[in-house]
């Protein structure tokens, strides 16, 4: 028998985001996979009420909260003191939670005082003769572990896009306040913000139905012997915006600006994807101009449907990797397909 | 004024990525086929924490850079000769395994212990930097347990900037969801950053660098101690390589137009 405890934190509107719920789902599925397990609901925010309401039907025991002020923002000094008192006051020997940024940065501390193991990037779970095994990838994406862990508490953070969201109607929540003292030398960090692109300018939409993934092709000489960056970023742009797409890059293009070649503007390193970028997870993915194999096929290991356009019928890119390879001028097809989606 | 600073790298040697990988059941659990033999390149994101930390040092004379490795002696040897030349630090290394299988807090505990070893290390000046994971275990939970083992309570991950302003506070910019930033201030020293990829291009080679930093690296290497990690945390049920194998239709010497309908009805679909 376990004590699970679900601990997330709530979003800036005070509600749990989306992976939260996603990872409640996980933690529901962990409870009745183990006969005879508990599940204690951790929150952490400014004020978590709203948010306990808004999963008051899943089935929990208990609902825990630490709240207030200094727990509204994420900082690792702050939030690792919450993880941890929420772990203990809860006797938890099994904590699922969100892999959001600001638990990412804050529950491996946690796992430390709570002298916990934590596994991260979980992206599946199952059971095996009663025992809760998880799945996570290792070297980047390459190679996926199933394991478990004998010693408790055990911390399991689960990544987003692995389960659906949990699905129930708000209620009334009681919830158990735990308190947690903040010393002035924890608040010498204060988040002062956000920094995010105009809405315009934003590229990365990890909702999105479709990654657009453009490679270092972009930005070579072209047919007539000529760079042809800014219609590159047109074409680019233009199917941003046509296909409500996610941009992701490869390594070799964004990496040029620092290495004073042609660049694209709207891109950055924050579009990165593969063996050291992100790894983003949509139901499609256009690949254009990309070339390479195993750092770069990484990138869209959890893309489903995934086409891509190059110049290289043979290129280790696509072959095996991609449902259908274009072999075809990327500037050529992307104008056309921009121009039949602004038909609509 | 400026402030000298003490900034630890911690980092270690992955596989090449070029590479390509397949688990085996070694003797104590899974391992990389040829594993010993395979490329070694410096973890790319510590990568670019060790030169993010060059270039902080060059702004704050008096600071000093310290690279803590903990992996094989023989291969972290090759790795030196890779990146000796790049910026100037001094060598503290562990012998011990570099997998990525390895549990985090063993790796932490290890690193934080060689820490605290350094002699006549002043934590009030302390910026231990890495990458915010690596490419190996990609947990992401290294630096953090690094930082509870030493007390220090301003950790920050997946930074790309880290700026000092006048008054000695640190403003950073942490990537969060979205492709957004969130930007913090933190009073000073000590804090741990985990790297994401920073704003610097690789450093070129400069051989008097590698030169000077193998005076330190040699006899680091020798001297280099048992890191004692174990390997029983987790229990292994599995490694594989992902068994999908798709069958790529290839479309060519197809029109433009036709690729392009195609495409748009299969985005539409």
């Amino acid at each position: 028998m376990e004590k699970i405890l679900f601990l997330a934190h709530t979003d800036s509107n005070g509600q749990l985001p989306k992976v939260a719920l996603e990872t409640l789902n996980a933690a529901l599925q962990i409870k009745q996979g183990l006969a005879g397990s508990t599940l204690t609901i951790g929150l952490v925010g400014e004020n978590v009420q709203a948010a306990a309401d808004q999963i008051a039907s899943c089935g929990m025991e208990k609902a825990l909260g630490v709240s207030g002020a200094d727990f509204g923002m994420s900082r690792y000094a702050t939030d690792v003191k919450a993880a941890a008192a929420l772990g203990t006051a809860s006797g938890a020997t099994i904590i699922i939670a969100p892999a959001t940024s600001r638990f990412s940065r804050a529950l491996p501390g946690a796992a430390f005082r709570l002298k916990a193991t934590i596994d991260t990037h979980v992206s599946g779970i199952q059971f095996t003769e009663g025992v809760l095994q998880i799945q996570r990838w290792y070297y980047r994406q390459r190679m996926m572990a199933t394991l478990t862990r004998v010693a408790r508490p055990w911390i399991i953070a689960i990544d987003s896009g692995v389960f659906p969201p949990w699905q129930g109607t708000k209620g009334s929540a009681k919830v158990e306040a735990v308190s947690v003292a903040v010393a002035d030398q924890e608040k010498r960090t204060k988040m002062t913000g956000i920094e995010a692109p105009s809405a315009d300018a934003q590229t990365i939409r990890p909702e999105a139905q479709i990654l657009l993934v453009a490679g270092a092709g972009w930005t070579k000489k072209q047919t007539d012997g000529q760079i042809h960056a800014k219609e590159a970023e047109k074409h680019i742009l233009d199917f941003l915006k046509l296909a409500k797409a996610s941009l992701g890059s490869s390594k070799s293009l964004v990496d040029q600006g620092s290495e004073g070649e042609a660049v694209l503007t709207c891109m950055s390193h924050l579009n990165q994807v593969g063996q050291t970028g992100s790894t983003p997870r949509h139901p499609k993915g256009l690949s254009t101009c990309c070339h390479g194999e195993e750092p770069h096929v990484v990138g869209w290991r959890f893309i489903n449907e995934r086409r891509a356009i190059n110049t290289d019928a043979s290129c280790g890119w696509a072959q095996g990797k991609a449902d259908v390879l274009y072999v075809a001028d990327a500037f050529a097809v992307m104008s056309k397909v921009n121009e039949l989606l602004a038909k609509g | 004024m400026t402030t000298a600073y003490n900034i630890i790298v911690c980092g270690s040697l992955v596989p090449d990525p070029l590479q390509t990988l397949e688990p085996i059941q070694g003797p104590t659990g899974p391992a990389l086929k040829n594993e010993m033999m395979l490329p070694s390149v410096l973890d790319p994101w510590a990568g670019h924490s060790l030169f993010e930390a060059a270039n902080l040092a060059k702004q704050h004379p008096g600071s000093k850079v310290t690279l803590l490795s903990i992996g094989p002696k023989a291969k972290l040897q090759q790795l030196m000769m890779i990146i000796a030349q790049k910026v100037p630090f001094e060598l503290v290394c562990l012998d011990g395994s570099a997998s990525g299988f390895m549990d985090s807090r063993e790796v932490a505990a290890a690193l934080a212990g060689a820490i605290e070893k350094i002699p006549g290390l002043d934590k009030t000046k302390l910026l231990v930097f890495g990458g915010c994971s690596s490419a190996s275990r990609d947990s992401g939970t290294t630096m953090q347990m690094i930082a509870e083992q030493l007390g220090i309570t301003d950790v920050f991950l997946a930074v790309d900037e880290l700026k000092f302003q006048a008054d000695g506070s640190f403003r950073l910019l942490e990537r969060v969801e979205g492709g957004q930033y969130q930007v913090s201030t933190c009073t000073g020293a000590p804090v741990v950053i985990g790297w994401a990829t920073g704003n610097l291009p690789e450093p070129p080679n400069n051989p008097q660098v590698g030169m000077a930093n193998m005076r330190t690296i040699m006899p680091s290497l020798q001297k280099a101690q048992p890191a004692g990690l174990k390997t029983d945390a987790i229990k292994f049920a599995s490694v594989q390589l992902p068994g999908q194998q798709r069958q790529t239709r290839i479309v060519k010497d197809t029109p433009i137009d036709e690729i392009a309908k195609e495409i748009v009805t299969w985005i539409k679909g």
